[in-house]
Formats: structure tokens, sequence, C-alpha cells
């Protein structure tokens, strides 16, 4: 018995240096230059400064609005198309999934670069919707991250639920909005878990539209490409805030919606 | 005051994707208030009507009927039908109160009635006080009321229960079947309840429909189900039995098992018949004064009474008797003439029709039916035809033309043979379901295009083995279609 339980922890070691390495200790140093100074001092100043500037507060706020409405826009597409697939009645479902996630096995710089190409057939030239045209391709860019959680928790859903409901006397709608989003709200947080953080920061998208204003990723970058380990660390350190923030309100909600409504 | 008809079903058929057919030309009549059980094995098609009346499947054709009008159409929210599914199918995401109601919000009840009718409901499911649980802090039991209190507040018109009670324990289930047959007379709706559990079945319903393989086999009372089962399949599947081949010898005489019996039953002299005789409806007597005398071979108590098995001669009878004896012992068995149930021989068995082909000189007579095509004698067909430069010519030399001609092919179950090996048997098939009839058992093998092939062994094979259907060219009696 002994010796076996002993191997059995061994088998974790690998996984256990590994998250030392590639997870703590990066999140460590993170920490150490976010709130110490040049000469290794710990300070707030980097913290308080972040706030007391209006660049980078708009940074920040504009960064929100992108990320809101790309994962808002994201779901909107995702939910109906995830329920027709998880959902539908018809062969060969899961090659109507791979259309949709197909995209995700190309490098993301090339599809960016095809649907520029797309968009200035449609535009004409691209600088005069530098907003939009960074929403348009985070969306698309993004869009198989939202669909695929969806797509399993849709999945999951057992059929006796819809049967159930609609044998209450719910239609078709009612029992979308009052037993399946309900039932599916696991997917639907990690879904914007998924999204959300990712068109908080993916600055690249912004580059290649030509949209000149900064988002969160976009300081990261500037402040490491100056070597300015401090602010830039101090940004990461934000940011896992944000997404801790969001992921502690959100298990919340799921503990709420499964632990039973309260009338 | 004879009651009126509620849900009416009317040449009701479903197959899937136009081949599988799993329900076939169904009529079935419900009255307004009864308890109606459809009973039956798996896959016999019973939950694909319960499925059809709730509005989840629809029918591929016929009608169903409520009040007499048409609702195969109708979505499953436009019906006055409700159904407890068969694992209940609760919402996790709401309380036991918001669960029961669902229904009653969808209607847009107001709030005051609503509180009212969940605690009605609850109260009838014996679990007052229950509203605020969560649905995953109840047991088995426990969830299937509140499964039925969520469907009764509606006030359906028809309850549907779909096995409800199959994944509780047995003691569970016992109280259950009690309490869901007070709540049927206490409500005074419909019930339609689908069940596998013969026993259950018996106990709860005012009518029973014993379904097989996508058709009716029987509807009856329960007492009529297990006393007077209209073929071979409800016999077996309702209860304990034995079944003998045999055939009639006089007016209200058969023979079988190698003896006479006198019974009730008028059939006509030489018909063959089935005789079916429950096990406790078997006497033992005295060696020599029954109908029979045999050989106990074995005798297990089982509680109140004794199942014995008695060797007679090549047949094996089961009797259910509060006496115990001993293997090895001699005795008699004696059944009561209207104890003896009997059934006229399913004419169609191994009947199919066919199409003669072209002669050949050679090969012979060529014949298909069911998956089977073969060479038979012509004499089989033609008993006065002659052969003549390789041509089948009639008595005046006239040429025969055998291609096309219906013809109606069949075997005895007994001439036939069952095999493992694939390539010894004219066609391979699934051991769909097999009985044991006094000295053999009768096995019916199904192909993959749905043809049936009934053949007699003495040895045991399982159910579902796949197996080579072995018929002897000189066994194929061939006639022509009327």
């Amino acid at each position: 018995m002994k010796t076996s339980n002993f191997e059995r922890k061994a088998l974790a070691i690998p996984y256990a240096l590994f998250m030392v390495f590639f997870v703590i200790f990066p999140l460590l140093v993170i920490l150490y230059y976010g709130f110490t100074d040049g000469e290794g001092h710990v300070s707030l100043e980097n913290f308080l400064n972040f706030f007391r500037s209006a660049k980078t507060v708009g940074t920040l706020i504009y960064s929100l609005v992108i990320a809101v409405m790309v994962t808002a826009i994201c779901l909107l597409i995702a939910y109906p198309v995830a329920y027709i697939l998880a959902k539908g009645e018809y062969a060969r479902k899961h090659a109507f999934l791979m259309v949709f996630v197909l995209p995700m096995w190309i490098n993301f710089t090339l599809r960016i670069t095809a649907m520029k190409e797309i968009l200035t057939v449609l535009e004409g030239n691209l600088a005069y919707h530098p907003f939009m045209n960074t929403i348009i391709c985070m969306v698309y860019d993004f869009l198989p991250f939202m669909i695929m959680p969806l797509f399993n928790s849709l999945t999951k859903l057992d059929n006796s639920m819809l049967e159930a409901s609609a044998d209450l006397g719910a239609n078709k709608w009612q029992t979308i909005f009052k037993v399946v989003i309900p039932l599916t709200i696991p997917g639907i947080v990690s879904g914007i878990t998924m999204v959300f953080l990712p068109a908080m920061t993916n600055y690249v998208v912004l580059d290649m539209v030509y949209n000149s204003t900064y988002i969160m990723g976009s300081l990261i970058g500037s402040y490491f490409n100056a070597y300015d380990w401090n602010n830039g660390s101090l940004i990461s350190a934000i940011l896992l805030m944000f997404i801790g923030l969001f992921t502690i309100i959100t298990n919340h909600l799921i503990a709420g919606e499964e632990g039973g409504r309260r009338r | 005051m004879e009651k009126d008809t509620i849900i009416e079903l009317k040449d009701v058929k479903k197959s899937y994707d136009g081949n599988t057919t799993v329900i076939e030309n169904i009529n079935l009549e419900i009255k307004r208030g009864e308890f109606v059980t459809l009973l039956g094995p798996s896959g016999c098609g019973k939950t694909t009507i319960l499925r059809m009346i709730g509005g989840f499947d629809t029918p591929t054709s016929g009608q169903i009927t409520l009040n007499g009008r048409d609702i195969s159409p109708l979505p499953p929210y436009e019906r006055p039908i409700n159904t407890v599914f068969q694992k209940y199918a609760l919402f996790p995401h709401l309380n036991v109160y918001d669960n029961i109601a669902f229904g009653l919000k969808m209607k847009k009840v107001s709030k005051a009635e609503t509180e009212k009718k969940v605690k009605e409901a609850l109260e009838i499911v014996d679990l007052a006080g229950f509203e605020k649980r969560d649905i995953q802090t109840l047991s088995g039991g426990q969830q299937q009321r509140i499964a039925i209190a969520r469907a009764i507040v509606n006030e359906p018109q028809v309850l549907l229960l779909d096995e409800p009670l199959s994944a509780l324990d047995y003691k569970m289930r016992k109280e259950m079947q009690l309490e869901l047959k007070n709540m049927h007379k206490k409500l005074g709706i419909t019930f339609i309840f689908v069940t596998h559990d013969q026993e259950e079945a018996l106990t709860m319903s005012d009518k029973v429909v014993v379904m097989a393989d996508g058709a009716i086999q029987q509807v009856g009372t329960p007492e009529d189900i297990y006393n007077e089962p209209a073929n071979v399949f409800v016999a077996d599947f309702i209860g304990e039995s034995n079944i003998f081949n045999g055939t009639m010898a006089a007016f209200h005489q058969a023979r079988f098992a190698d003896a006479l019996f006198e019974c009730v039953d008028d059939f006509e002299k030489g018909t063959k018949i089935d005789a079916v005789i429950r096990p406790e409806d078997v006497e033992i007597v005295e060696k020599g004064k029954g109908q029979l005398t045999g050989t106990v071979t074995s005798a297990d108590f089982k509680g109140t009474f004794y199942v014995t098995f008695v060797q007679c001669g090549d047949f094996e009878m089961e009797v259910h008797t509060t006496k115990h004896l001993s293997a090895g012992a001699e005795v008699g068995l004696f059944v009561e003439p209207d104890n003896i149930h009997i059934i006229p021989y399913d004419n169609t068995i191994n009947h199919y029709v066919g199409e003669l082909g072209a002669f050949d000189a050679e090969k012979g007579l060529f014949v298909r039916f069911a998956d089977v095509e073969i060479y038979v004698d012509y004499k089989k067909v033609y008993p006065e035809a002659k052969v003549s430069d390789g041509k089948l010519v009639d008595k005046s030399g006239n040429e025969i033309v055998t291609e096309g001609v219906n013809v109606v092919v069949y075997f005895n179950p007994e001439d036939g043979d069952m095999s493992d090996n694939k390539d010894e048997g004219i066609v391979t098939g699934q051991i769909v379901s097999f009985y044991y009839i006094g000295d053999h058992y009768s096995y019916t093998i199904r192909s993959k295009s749905e043809n049936d092939y009934v053949i007699d062994d003495d040895s045991l094979w399982n159910q579902d083995d796949i197996v080579s259907v072995i018929i002897p060219k000189d066994s194929i009696k061939i006639q022509f279609m009327k």
C-alpha cells in the first residue's frame, strides 16, 4: 500500500515542477516587478501612477469597451450557432462544427490579413473605420473559442429537459430562456473567459487594421520594448486582478443558479 | 354507463428514415379515466407510442385523437397532456416550488393561485413543506414524487408515465405502485403507463396492452391477459407457463405432450394448436391418476410454494405446488379442463410470398422468397410436368412459363435447423425470441431484411445470437397463390 501511494504521488512531480517554473514563478516575477521600483524597493508608486494618468486609465476603458463589445457580439453569434449545431436534427453535425472551428487551425495573422482584404474591398480604405474593423476582426478571430464551450455545454444538456419544458406548456422561446440558457451558464461563462481577456490584450489585431489607439496589451508591449519591466509587469498584474475578479463573480453567479433560485 | 373514448390511435405507423419500422399499424382506444398500461419487452415500441401521444414524436402515418380531435400535428405544449419522464427530468436550476410551478407560470396563472395549487400537489405526493428544497438534495423516490406533482399540478386530461418506477429499488417501487393507483382513483384522470414489468402492469392497470415488435399482441383486463393469452408470446411474457404444440383430437379434446386432455375451447378436429398451462394450475396426484405420469427432476422452495419440474417422457412440466416432493419421485399430473388454454396455431408462421424464376434443366426450378433464392425440384410445383429438350412442358407438351408466377412458400418449423456456420444455411439472422415448448425450443430468427423464420430446435441458443438458418430443400412446400 505504502509503496503504491508513493508511486502515485511521484507521477505528479513533473506537473508540479511545470507549475512552479511556468506558472507560479513567472507570476511571482510579475508581482515583484509590478510592485517595486527600478532599484528593487517595494513601492505602490507604479500602481498609483497607473490610475493617476488619464492616458493609462483611458487605455483601460478603451480596452474594456472593446472587450465587452467583442465578447457580447461573439456570444450573440455563437449561442444560436452552437444551439443549432448541438440540438439540431441533421446528419454530419460534427462536419458543420468543423466549419466553424476550422479557422482555429489557420495562423491568426493570416486570418486577419484575409479579413483585412475583405474589409478593404467593402470599405475602400481601412483607415476610415479603425474601431469597427478592430471589433470585426476580433470577433472573427475569437468566435471559435466562444462556440466550443457553448457547444459542449449544450450537447451535455439532456433532451429530456427540453421535452419536460415543452410538456409543461413552454413554447420554443420560453424553453430557451427558462431552461436552456439557465442550464448552460457554465458554458457561457467559460466562453466569456476565453474571449474577454484576449480581447483586452491582443494589440496585434489593432496594429494590423491600423488602429493606433492603445489597448492594455499595447501598453504592456510598449513598456517592455522600452525595458520598463516594472510598469509592464504592473499592467499585467492589473489585468490578472480583473480576470480574478470576473471569475469570482461568475462562480458566485453559477453557484447561485445551480443552488436553486430563491423566490 | 359506457365510458367515452378520450384517446384513440387510428392506423398509427412510425418508421425512422423511411425504413426502420418501430410501430406497425396500431389501433387503440383509451377510455376516459382508465389506468392503461403499455407492456412489452424493451424495443417493442411502447415508449414510442407514449411519446407520440405526448407529442415528442409524430406518427409517420395515421391519427391520434383526443376527445375526437386529431392532435397528431400539435406540439407538446399545446396538448392537455403531461408526462412523468423515466429519469424525472426535473430542472436542476430550479427548486421544488419552481419546478412544480413551471407549468402554471407558462399558463400565466396568478401567483396566489399558483401557490395554492403547488401546495395541494405537494400534499397529494406526500411531500408537503418541501417547497424550498433543492432538487439535488432529494432522494430518488422524492424526485419521483416531485416529477408526478409537477405533472398533475397542471390538471392534465391524460397523464403519461414512462417507466417511472424503473429507477427505484424494489420496496420503494411496490410502495409507489400502490400510491400511483390511489392517486389515479383520487384524481380520476386517465393514466397511460409504460412498463416492461409484467407484475407491475397486472397489479396497477384497468387495461393492459401487451406489445411486441411494434404491434399490439393483446388488449384486455389483467385477468384476461393472464388467463386467456391471445398468443404464445403473451402466454410466455406474462407469468410462467407451460406451452405445448398439439392438435385437436376431438370435440373438446386436445392431444399434446403425448396425452389426451379434455378442454373447454372449441376448435375443429385436427386444428394445430398451442396449449398453455399455468404452473399453479397443475395438480400433483397419485401416479396413474392424472393425464400425465412423470418423474420429479427438481423442487425449489420459493417462499409460498415449490417450483417443481416433472419430466413426463420427452416433455417437461413446471408445477407450482405447496407439497414438497423430492427429486426422483414418480407422480401423476392432473389439469382441470378449464385450466387448459388452447391457442390456435399461427398459420402465417414460415409462410412467404415468393416468385418463380426460369426453369433450368440441370439445376431445377428457380424460386425466390423472403431472403432466399434457390433451385427446387419442379415436381414440387408442377407434379404432372415433364422435361423435354431442357424445357418444362405440361401433359399436352406445351411449354410452361414459370417466370414471374406468384407462389406461397412454406416450411414446417421442425424441419428447419440452425447453425453457427454462416455458409451452412440459406440465410443468416438474429434470434429475436424463443419459447420453451414442452420438449423443444421454438426460435424466431430475423434476417437483416426483417423476415422472420421460426425454427424448432432441441438445444438452447441465446437471445440475439447470430445464426444461419438451414431449410432442407425437400421440406420446402410451394403452392400457387390463390
